[in-house]
């Protein structure tokens, strides 16, 4: 049993606040992915876990023992860097090794797993080579390979991907998923890539100024996002933003047209739909395009709506050009409400 | 048309000055040399007749004359053992300044680095008085040890930097995987950091022996009876003939010259020229 817990961690650099309040609990096995701009704290939180760096205060357990105190080496993690850290003074093997002879394994058992993780990694044909001789793919490879021959507890993973070409990284994403979820090891990765985030995590914490603004799974961030640093921060295009104005019986006046709503006291709220969830219809919100990009399966339109910038993603046999005036119709059960001031969602 | 051709002719000239530079850095450097070899390998009729030859005669004369010449072996021993002990005392303490400079950030960190340089800003000559008071006080005047600890503190500023500039380019991810991975910080340098940086660490353990063989005017102040080999020669030198002048620059100049040239790469990456 793996579970972490993360009890008011804060974190200081001179008078710069990292970290403010963190609270999160990931569970046994769970896929934890850290989302966030960069500066937002993300690596920061991972390196606090990992024991590279200190809290300023509150506590960090895994698997019922507090650990905050413990240097990384005690703490039952394993950890894959950016840059690979793959040491280049050593094989491939004695990478792979090398946490197991510092732990002083038989050397019956440091042959067995290396070659094991090798070929769960698909590298046994490179134990032989030194890092210099290793393309920035097989480092990765390698790099991972060495975490999971700990068998730790909790894998830490700091933006994993990043420094891979694109297509290596699909290839890459797909692969790390299946391999964890066959380790049964607790997991904490750090990305940027939205994409990366959904596709990978089983529970994603979105940061934003070393806070987590919300802790959920991929779809729940997505359809139901806490804040509107969420919902613009996940989505390509992001989620549009519309100010609503009250009218009678919770009914909100949303470019020309009235919505049902929150039961706010605000006289304005906004209201926010995502690109694909419009059609053209007879009524709607008022729109006129200035932009049309057609992209083969879909249509991206950007459209002024309410003097505002929003963009809907149309069928792509739509006849829609620059200046034209549309009524964009949302799909009702998919808008969301959040307060214009704290900008946290609005429960209807 | 015209822009081209103007432009090889600019980029001719340019070649030719870059050219002509290298020469005569490399003759600056390589004609006092080789003058040297020349008037060590001649003999002493040659050396002081004229007009000079350009081509040494092989003759050997003078070389063997400091073979025999007594007191010559005990100087050359006494260097090797000062040379020795500045080499290990400047690397022990030096090598832990340069890992600290590149890996932790404390308070006065640049005026430290600034400090280090500041050792060398006072001329010997201006110290050697009152180090060898002091040392008469506490008896260590005309020793090896001595001798070795005045060289170890010209050679420190040279250590701390080299090995600055190597852990520097050390990432230091390498270590913080190494201790993810059952390191403590101790085990961590000694399996990852050490066998990366040891090529350097020679390199600029041999910078200090060479600083210390080429060190004359501490030696000759502080040492009466156990004279080092620049000390010994420029006490007898200054009285002898001229070949003989010349035949014992030439058995200073050659270690110190194969030395350098063995660790050049490093010395390089001291000042921060690539060291690839």
């Amino acid at each position: 049993m793996a579970e972490i817990l993360i009890k008011n961690v804060a974190k200081k650099f001179e008078t710069y606040q990292a970290l403010s309040d963190i609270n999160l609990t990931i569970s046994d096995r769970e896929f934890m992915v850290l989302l966030g701009a960069s500066g937002c704290g993300k690596t920061t939180l991972l390196r606090i876990i990992a024991g590279l760096e200190t809290a300023t205060s509150g506590e960090v357990w895994i698997g019922g023992k507090r650990i905050d105190h413990l240097p990384p080496k005690d703490r039952g993690i394993a950890m894959v860097f950016q840059n690979y850290a793959v040491f280049p003074h050593m094989t491939v093997f004695e990478n792979i090794g090398f946490g197991l002879r510092m732990q002083k394994q038989p050397e019956a058992v440091v042959q067995e797993r290396v070659k094991r993780t090798a070929s769960l990694m698909h590298i046994e044909q490179l134990l032989g080579r030194y890092s210099g001789e290793l393309s920035g793919g097989q480092r990765q490879r390698v790099a991972v390979a060495r975490a999971l021959a700990m068998e730790p507890d909790v894998i830490l993973m700091d933006e994993p991907l990043s420094n891979l070409d694109a297509l290596l990284r699909l290839e890459m994403r797909a692969e790390l998923k299946g391999v964890l979820a066959e380790s049964e090891t607790t997991a904490i990765y750090v990305t940027h890539d939205q994409v990366e985030a959904m596709s990978l995590a089983d529970r994603i914490s979105v940061m934003n100024r070393g806070e987590i603004v919300q802790a959920a799974t991929p779809m729940e961030v997505y359809r139901n996002p806490a804040a509107e640093f969420v919902a613009g921060f996940i989505g390509n295009p992001p989620m549009n933003f519309v100010v609503a104005d009250r009218a009678e019986n919770h009914q909100w006046r949303v470019a020309g047209e009235h919505y049902s709503g929150p039961k706010s006291d605000e006289d304005q709220i906004h209201f926010a739909i995502r690109p694909e969830d419009v059609v053209i219809a007879e009524t709607g919100l008022d729109a006129r395009v200035r932009l049309v990009e057609p992209l083969g399966a879909h249509l991206h339109v950007t459209c002024d709506v309410g003097g505002r910038m929003f963009r809907a993603v149309l069928d792509s046999g739509l006849e829609v050009k620059a200046g034209d005036h549309l009524k964009l119709q949302p799909q009702l059960d998919r808008i969301r409400w959040f307060d214009k001031n704290t900008t946290k969602a609005l429960e209807v | 048309m015209s822009t081209s051709l103007s432009n090889t002719s600019t980029v001719r000239a340019g070649r030719w000055v870059y050219g002509a530079s290298v020469a005569l850095l490399c003759a600056w450097v390589l004609v006092p040399i080789y003058l040297l070899l020349v008037n060590t390998l001649s003999s002493p009729a040659a050396v002081s007749g004229f007009p000079k030859s350009f081509v040494p005669e092989f003759d050997t004369a003078s070389l063997e004359f400091f073979a025999g010449f007594s007191g010559m072996v005990s100087a050359l021993i006494n260097s090797i053992y000062v040379a020795a002990i500045t080499m290990v005392l400047s690397i022990v303490i030096g090598a832990p300044a340069g890992y600290a400079l590149s890996r932790f950030d404390f308070k006065g960190k640049e005026l430290f680095r600034l400090l280090i340089l500041l050792t060398r800003a006072f001329p010997l000559p201006l110290l050697a008085l009152p180090l060898t008071v002091m040392f008469i006080q506490v008896g260590l005047d005309d020793t090896i040890f001595g001798l070795a600890l005045v060289h170890t503190t010209l050679a420190i500023p040279f250590a701390v930097l080299i090995t600055f500039s190597l852990f520097s380019g050390i990432p230091v991810e390498l270590e913080e995987a190494s201790w993810t991975l059952g390191c403590t910080r101790l085990t961590g340098f000694r399996y990852v950091v050490l066998p990366l940086i040891l090529p350097g660490i020679t390199a600029s353990a041999i910078f200090a022996f060479v600083i210390s063989w080429n060190e004359v005017f501490a030696a000759a102040v502080l040492t009466i009876e156990n004279r080092t080999l620049t000390a010994f020669l420029l006490q007898n030198l200054d009285t002898s003939p001229l070949h003989l002048k010349f035949a014992g620059g030439f058995i200073l100049v050659v270690p110190a010259l194969v030395f350098i040239f063995a660790v050049r790469k490093y010395l390089f990456a001291m000042w921060g020229i690539a060291n690839r």
